[in-house]
């Protein structure tokens, strides 16, 4: 991968990458919009440069390949609507640890802000994708 | 991005050593940390730097230890790694309790207590917890490690005495004996760039200092000696509301934050009581 060092991860992903499931929304941290992961971890694209990207492991939308419990159960419950929070959200949710109640669902979610949903769709499909997940 | 982003240059040293060197022979550089502050920066164009030192991959910099009764945070423990970690736990939990309520998860996983210090804003949550924990900065140079106390390192609104060359290596946080309180009231708990934040120990020197009612965090020294000499929490919240000279701006007005302070003041006190 050959980029600028200080080009946003968001931009490589989309312009070097062609991923363009990362959306951008704020561009300042607030929204989570552009969530990805980050060696597991989840972090906000839009706030990190190429250069402390590489050598770690990106896990985008287009990572989990359509087939995550959480992206049917997003589908499903109606966790997605105009859809430009939904990949974001799916990466933050993808980090909960498992057997996470409710309140420690929404504080994973924090940094995700969606402007459609009202967010009880979206905690539903969550629910409902870690507990076909045990079983 | 607003910032042209071809124009911009980063230095990539493998080693604290090294990235010292670099700021002394090829400054000036704006040191990178977690980027939470910097980015936001570029992102809108009001960051007008060009060339910048990163110092995210520099692993010396980043242990939280405990030795000889200091605990030693390293400048790029994050805010995960604050709410983690079992040292920060047992002896200045009050950082942990700010750790949590900053931003969301994304930010938690790269923001830094380095950072938070170094950006200097005096809405950072964790200066009041450094304040009344009387911390100790170790500020390395090529030249020189030095030790600074938290509380002389803000000279005004976002002026500090680091210089150009020097970087935040450490913050050392000495034994805290007392009960420890720590309370930020804002808008929306886990983004809001703090309205005011409280944090206290309570033991025969109560300490107590405000974030975000002053150009920079503040220990309320009046106020710590009307509590120590046994005034009732009536008249501290007088000395209080006198000694404190909140900003007046959009986020809310001075009014109010001298009497949140206030009433931060009253319930740190009750809370903390027996
Ligand atoms: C959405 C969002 C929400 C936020 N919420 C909060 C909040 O609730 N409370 C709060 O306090 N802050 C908040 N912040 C601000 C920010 O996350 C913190 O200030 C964070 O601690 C900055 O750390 P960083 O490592 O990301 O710093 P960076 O952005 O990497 O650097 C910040 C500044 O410090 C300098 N610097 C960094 N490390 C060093 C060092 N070791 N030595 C010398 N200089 C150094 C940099 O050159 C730069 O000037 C928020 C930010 C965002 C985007
Ligand atoms: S676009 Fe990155 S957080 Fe909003
Ligand atoms: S579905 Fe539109 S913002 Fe969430």
């Amino acid at each position: 991968m050959q980029a600028p060092p200080m080009k946003r991860l968001l931009d490589v992903l989309r312009e070097e990458c062609g991923l363009t499931g990362t959306k951008e929304g704020c561009g300042e941290g607030e929204c989570g919009a552009c969530t990805v992961l980050l060696d597991g971890m989840p972090v906000n694209s839009c706030l990190i440069p190429f250069a402390q990207a590489q050598g770690s492991v990106v896990t985008t939308i287009e990572g989990l390949e359509g087939r995550h419990p959480l992206q049917d159960a997003f589908v499903v419950e109606g966790g997605a609507q105009c859809g430009i929070c939904t990949p974001g959200m799916i990466l933050a949710a993808a980090a909960i640890p498992r057997g996470a109640t409710l309140d420690e669902i929404r504080l994973g979610l924090a940094g995700n802000i969606c402007r459609c949903t009202g967010y009880t769709s979206i905690y539903r499909a969550i629910e409902k994708a870690r507990s076909r997940r045990h079983r | 991005m607003r910032t042209a982003v071809s124009r911009l240059e980063l230095l990539q040293p493998r080693s604290v050593r090294e990235a010292l060197r670099m700021l002394r022979d090829e400054g000036p550089l704006v040191p990178l940390a977690g980027c939470t502050d910097v980015y936001v920066g570029l992102n809108f164009g009001t960051l007008s730097a060009k060339r910048f030192i990163d110092l995210w991959p520099l692993d010396e910099m980043r242990a939280i230890r405990s030795t000889g009764g200091v605990l030693s945070i390293g400048a790029l423990a994050t805010y995960t790694e604050l709410i983690r970690s079992p040292l920060v736990a047992r002896r200045l939990p009050i950082l942990a309790a700010a750790a949590r309520e900053i931003g969301g998860v994304q930010i938690q996983n790269r923001g830094t207590l380095g950072g938070n210090v170094a950006n200097g804003s005096p809405a950072g949550d964790s200066l009041p917890v450094l304040a009344v924990a009387e911390a100790m900065l170790v500020l390395s140079s090529a030249a020189e490690t030095r030790r600074v106390p938290f509380n002389s390192f803000f000279s005004g609104y976002r002026k500090s005495v680091l210089r150009l060359d020097e970087i935040i290596a450490a913050i050392e946080v000495p034994r805290v004996d007392g009960r420890q309180w720590f309370r930020k009231v804002g808008t929306r708990a886990a983004q809001a760039i703090s309205k005011v934040v409280l944090a206290g120990i309570r033991s025969d020197r109560p300490r107590i200092a405000l974030g975000s009612v002053a150009p920079t965090v503040i220990r309320l020294p009046k106020t710590e000696g009307a509590l120590a000499s046994g005034a009732p929490i009536e008249e501290a919240r007088r000395v209080l509301e006198g000694e404190i000279r909140p900003i007046d701006d959009l986020r809310s007005t001075a009014e109010y934050r001298r009497r949140v302070s206030a009433n931060l003041l009253e319930r740190f006190w009750r809370d903390t009581a027996g």
